[in-house]
Order: C-alpha cells, then structure tokens, then sequence
C-alpha cells in the first residue's frame, strides 16, 4: 500500500503568546527546525498590560502537517493559544504594502490610474516617482504588484498577513 | 516567605525550597558566586564531574532512577556547549531536569566577552524551555518554574541562564508557594468519551497488544502498577520500547519481550498482525516502526500520551487519548469494570496459539562457545548473577546496549537507564554515577563498549572521588560494533574506521584513576570475574573480551516491515537485507 500524499493547503494560524524576549525565535526556529514553511510571518503586542503578543503565520502543508505545527506550537511554555483560522470559521485577512514605481509621462498616467482603481493611497511623490499604500487580501496587493511591474516597479515592502475571525467571539 | 538576598543565594535557596538533594556541576568565572553560596549551606550536596556533557548525563541517569528532578550546575561559554548533547538527549527521553548556566554580565552580553555564548539561543531547540534572566526580581520565579515546568507534562530540560551580574545583585525571595504558571497547564485527565470508546474497542479485541513506552515510566510507578493490573485484567499481552523496560515485568507470561529494529520476533509479529493495539506513553518511533506503510496494517489503534505533539505524528490513530498514563489507565480500568466488560476469551486463546508458535522460533538465540566469549552469554552472566539484588543497569550506546535489552530482564520500572531517542554514546557511565548518588546502597552496573565507554571515561575519576562503586561492564570486541555491523549490512563490510587500534590497556587505566581493573578472556572463567566485580564495593571496570564478529539479531532491516526480521538462524538473510531505498534511512 503506497503512502497516501494529501494535497497542500494553506492555512493562517494565530495565536497569543507571552511579550519575552525570544519568543520570536523559538516559533521560528520550531519551523526551520521541523521543515514546515512560513509564507507570511505578523507579530506585534495587543496587550501591554498582560504582556501579550499576537503572532499570525500563513503555512502550507498537507492536513497531518497542519496538524503537527499546531500541536507543536501548543506546547511552547510561551503560547497561550493557538487557532487555525482556516478551520475554524470565517475570517478576515488583510496585508498592507508599500510599493515604489518610478516612471515619466505615461507610465506615470498609468501607475496613478492603476493606484485609483485599487483604492491605494499615494504617500510619497517626485516627479518621477510615487509610493502607493495598499490594504486588502494578499492576492489583491499580489495583482496591484503585477501590475505595476511593467509601469517602473522599484521595490515592494510588504506587513505579511493580519487575521482576525468574524463574529463577535474572541480567540 | 519573602526574604532580601542575592542572586546567587536565591539560587541555592530555590534548590533548597524544591526539595533537591544533589547536583552535578563543573565550577567557572561565570558561576562563582553560586559555587560561594553553595559554601554556606550543606542542604544541596554537589558532586564535582569532570565535564559537562557528564554532568547532564549524572543529571539524567539520578533523574530517571529516582523520578526526582535532576540539577546541573555549569558555567557560561564552554561550560554551556558542553552540556547540549546532555540536554539534547534529556529532551528526546523526556527526562526533567534544571540545568543553570552561568553567563556574562548582562552589560557584556552580545559583546564576544571571554567564555560568552549565546546559551539561550544555542539551546531553545534542545530544551523544553528555557530562560536569560536578566533582572533579580525575576530569579525565583524562573527558578521555581524551571523545576514546574521540567516535571509537569511531557518531562524535559530546562535552562536557566543567569548573567554574573544578577548573581550578585539583591532582590527579594519568593518560595515555590507563590509561583503559579499562567498557561503551562497539561492536562492529565483524558476525555471521558474517549475511554469509553477505548474501553469498547478493547473488549471486542481479538487480537489486542498492548504497546509500551518511557511515557509508563515518566508517569511514576503507579502507572506500572495500573498496566499489571489491566493486563492481569484483560489478559492481553504486552510489549515495550526500548525506553519502558521493566514497566511490565520480563518474568511475566504475559510479557513478549522488546519490539522494534531488534526487538523479538514474537513481539514484532504480534505487533504487525494485532486487530487492536494501545499505545501507552510511546511515539511510534522508527526504530519501532519499521517500514511505515507497512506497519501493522490491519489494526485499530489507540494512543495514550500526555504530548498532543505525539498524536498522528508518524503514525495515523483512530482513537487518541491525550492525558497521562497513570490516570487514563486508572480511568480505563474503571469503566472496564463498571461495564462488565470481558475479552474474547477463545479469540484470546486462539491469539496466544500464535504468539506461542513465533515465541518457538527462539528470537534471542545464539551459539555459545567454549572457547570465546559470546557477548550475549556474558550478559546472561552477569544477569544470573545480579538478578535477585538491588540492581540497577545504565547502557552506553551501541551493540552491547541492544544485547542488555535483550538478555537483562526487568522486573520493575527506573531500574534500567539508557539513551533511546539521541543514542548517545557516552551516556553509560555518567548515568550510573547518578543512579548511585541517588542510590548508595545498591548494585549499579553500566553495560559498556569499548568505544562508547572512552567517550566519558574521565568520569571514573568522579566516581572515585565520591566514593561511588559503580560497575563498568564492558563488552569489548575492539569494533564500534554497530557500525561494523552496518558496513556489513550496506558497505560490503568495507570496516571504515571502525576498528580501535591502540585501546588502552582498561585494567591499567582502572587501577590509574584508583579503581579495580579486572580482565575476562575465557568462558570458562566469567562467573568468577563477575562474582569478583559486583563484590568490590568500589568502581570497577571490568574488560571482558568478546566475540568480535558477533551481530545484533534478530533485526528489522531498514525499510522493511516487521515481519521481514532477520533471525539468528538464518544470519546470511543480513548481506541481501536493505534494498537501495532502505540504504538511505538510518
């Protein structure tokens, strides 16, 4: 009987962790160490006071895998709670990004027109450059990108994803 | 209770306040205002080793054998590198232990100081967790949360790594009492629906198999206790890793030996045609394993183990308990008489007709001789002799360490102490010089090779200097036995440098570091030797020339399922064993 191999998946993964020093590197570390991917990698506090940090990771891998990074990220001593928002209901996604194009006369037209029609902001101009702000799902601001690529694309700086579940409930 | 006092003495304090006893340590620059304090009490006795690497491993083999927590003591830098292989193997045995590294003042930190290096960073991966703490009012919190989190949950290593100057600053104390862990809470209930379907499952065996591991012997003794009785119970037999010896005890009828790469023939039969099978505080390891498509493919399987981590990590189950042995066991037994239930007496029958028949094909075989000492009979030896004492076996890591699982039997739990899951060579004797502090009185051997003994010889001076009589036995065939017996299996016997030219002459080496040397060449003469050694009440080592071309049988080739093992009858099956695939594995 040959091994079943299950398709990947990408699934967004959040969780609360204790605010000390190296906790970043020990869920990182827990990835390169056992193979798992990191697409996308957010951290920042949420709460001060309780000294919390929020961490949302976007992996790929087939559901046993899933599985394993969860339960491995679960018994860190630092991790609170871990939720797989792929799984665990609706959720929203939001990345935002900050893109250079550099171009005169018609590219130039272009970019701007690009920009408006994808509600980007432009925070930063010269006359022969704009920096356009972007918020929205990863595959918007991966399109906004590729659109911009022949128009004088310079540099992309980008947060990673952001995710939070629907509804009233809290993770 | 709250008290105003330095670091160093918050240390020795928290040891005191968690119960410890002993430590193994090494002294350094960074650790000197511990090793002062520790001059002022006469609580926490501190055995000097004479490295690192063998202070973790005392740590582990005291750890093991008294199901206390084991404390080691070494300084920043070097100090701390050497205790990672300690710590690695502590963290894949699960074995609790606190290790206090010393560290440059935290001013200095980050600045490539003398003896700095990043412990903290060098050893997240291979503890459970661990800690830099850089300010005083943290200290006895961390302490006491080190022991809290070693101990609870899947045991492990935890570091604590504390920067000269912290040791000599002042703070207040806080004892144990207070410290309660925000989010560290394992649980050790399972699911109730759980056990009832495991229970259900159970009754309708036909051909059930329990499977045991360390997690047995991590639980305590009450969970060997409540495995006897539900196998007395059920009347199912029962296997274990190499990490749950003596769990179950080897005298019992009920009892099929050690599964795996060279586990019995009986016990890796049963386990690849069983219709139900529990695992009880082991992880599907690939020593156990074999050939993972292929492992047991007809049964359902049930899986007890306190680490979620441990669940469909190798091995799909159909029915996980998370909790811990003792009380799923404990909770098992009770719904298993609370419903009345009883096993298929004639399917039960008809199981032990068949397990009867593969425990005919004699697994553990071999030819003794007259002329050369087998290493198996030297085992069997020493085992006739020390049976009925208060023994205690550590292994180091190799052909010898497989020949004590199979011809040593345990008849109770935390008698048997070896390196399982890192195979660490070197582990043998630092282990038995912790199981003697833990255990003066009784008779504790190490099982040796001679390679993997010079790995941590010089501790031999600790045993001395302590006055610890432990036994070194060792088997020795001048090869690194189990690499030869892999360049058999893969390499043609091509015998790549696994040939020790110039051993050392280990009679003059004992009687060098002021123990008893004794040398052994002839059967004829072993039950005198070894009649000699457990006799000495001081450390012996104890060279006992084998068989050099003997192999380790029966064996699960890699790659192969388990019922494809190699059997001592039919050795030559081992030059055609591994196909090209199962070359790649180890």
């Amino acid at each position: 009987m040959p091994p079943v191999i299950e398709p990947a998946e990408r699934h967004t993964l959040s969780m609360l962790v204790d605010n000390e020093p190296g906790v970043l590197a020990r869920i990182v570390g827990l990835f390169s160490g056992r193979g798992y991917n990191i697409d996308s990698l957010t951290v920042s506090e949420v709460s001060h006071a309780s000294h919390l940090s929020r961490i949302t990771v976007v992996t790929t891998g087939a559901p046993p895998i899933i599985e394993q990074i969860k339960s491995q990220l679960d018994r860190l001593v630092p991790v609170h709670r871990v939720v797989d928002l792929t799984v665990a209901g609706k959720s929203v996604e939001r990345e935002l990004a900050l893109i250079k194009v550099r171009g005169k006369g018609e590219l130039r037209q272009e970019a701007l027109l690009i920009a408006d029609s994808f509600r980007a902001r432009t925070v930063d101009t010269t006359l022969e450059s704009f920096v356009f702000e972007i918020t929205g799902k990863p595959e918007k601001i991966d399109q906004f990108v590729s659109l911009l690529e022949p128009l004088g694309l310079v540099e992309v700086s980008r947060t990673g994803v952001a995710a939070i579940g629907r509804g009233a409930e809290g993770m | 209770m709250m008290r105003e006092m330095t670091g160093a003495e918050m240390v020795m304090q928290a040891l005191i306040d968690q119960g410890v006893e002993h430590m193994f340590g090494y002294p350094g620059g960074a650790v000197l205002p511990i090793y002062d304090a520790m001059f002022h009490q006469n609580q926490v006795k501190h055995i000097l080793v004479r490295h690192e690497q063998g202070a973790v491993h005392m740590a582990e083999g005291y750890a093991r054998s008294s199901g206390k927590v084991g404390v080691v003591l070494v300084t920043s830098g070097p100090g701390a590198t050497n205790a990672v292989t300690g710590l690695t193997d502590a963290l894949l045995d699960s074995i609790p232990l606190v290790c206090i590294t010393g560290q440059v003042p935290t001013h200095l930190i980050g600045s490539d100081a003398f003896q700095e290096c990043d412990t903290v960073g060098i050893t997240r991966p291979c503890t459970k967790h661990n800690y830099l703490v850089r300010d005083i009012n943290d200290l006895a919190r961390v302490m006491h949360e080190a022991f809290y989190v070693a101990q609870n949950g899947r045991p492990g290593p935890v570091v604590v790594d504390i920067p000269k100057d912290v040791q000599f600053a002042k703070g207040m104390y806080v004892g144990p009492e207070n410290i309660q862990h925000r989010t560290y809470q394992p649980r050790l209930k399972g699911d109730p629906e759980k056990i009832k379907a495991a229970v259900e499952m159970l009754a309708k065996a036909k051909r059930p198999i329990l499977y045991t591991g360390g997690g047995v012997i991590n639980s305590g003794p009450e969970a060997s206790r409540v495995l006897r009785e539900f196998a007395r119970l059920s009347g199912y037999p029962v296997t274990s890793t190499l990490m749950g010896l003596g769990a179950f005890p080897a005298s019992d009828k009920q009892w099929l030996g050690m599964l795996g790469m060279h586990g019995t023939y009986e016990a890796n039969m049963a386990m690849h045609d069983c219709d139900v099978m529990v695992c009880i505080g082991a992880r599907f390891d690939d020593r156990i394993t074999g050939r993972l498509d292929a492992f047991s493919p007809d049964s359902k399987k049930i899986h007890i183990d306190i680490d979620p981590s441990s669940i469909n990590k190798n091995v799909k189950v159909d029915l996980p308990i998370i909790g811990d042995v003792k009380h799923v066991l404990e909770d098992i037994l009770t719904v298993w008489r609370g419903m009345k239930a009883e096993p298929d007496r004639r399917a039960l029958a008809g199981w032990w007709g068949q397990i009867d028949k593969w425990r005919a094909r004699k697994s553990l075989a071999f030819q003794p001789s007259s002329s050369i000492i087998k290493p198996q009979q030297a085992i069997k030896a020493l085992y006739d002799q020390v049976k009925d004492k208060d023994v205690y076996i550590t292994t180091e890591v190799g052909q010898h360490q497989m020949w004590a699982a199979q011809h040593f039997h345990f008849e109770e739990p935390n008698r048997w102490m070896t390196s399982g899951g890192l195979g660490t060579m070197g582990y043998g004797l630092p282990a038995a010089i912790g199981v003697q502090v833990a255990h003066p009185g009784s008779l504790v051997i190490d099982i040796a090779g001679e390679a993997s003994i010079q790995m941590c010889l010089q501790e031999m001076s600790t045993a001395l200097q302590f006055d610890l009589p432990v036994k070194i036995f060792v088997l020795n065939n001048e090869y690194m036995g189990m690499v030869r017996q892999w360049q058999d299996l893969l390499h043609g016997g091509r015998y790549s440098h696994s040939y020790s030219e110039s051993l050392p002459d280990f009679v003059k080496l004992a009687e060098a570091y002021g123990g008893v040397g004794i040398r052994c060449a002839n059967p004829a003469d072993l039950d005198g030797a070894i009649h000699e050694m457990i006799n000495v009440n001081r450390p012996v080592l104890f060279d006992c020339l084998v068989d050099k071309t003997e192999n380790v049988l029966p064996m699960i080739p890699s790659g192969k399922p388990h019922n494809e093992m190699i059997m001592p009858d039919h050795p030559e099956a081992l030059d055609e064993a591994i196909d090209e695939e199962g070359k790649m594995l180890v």
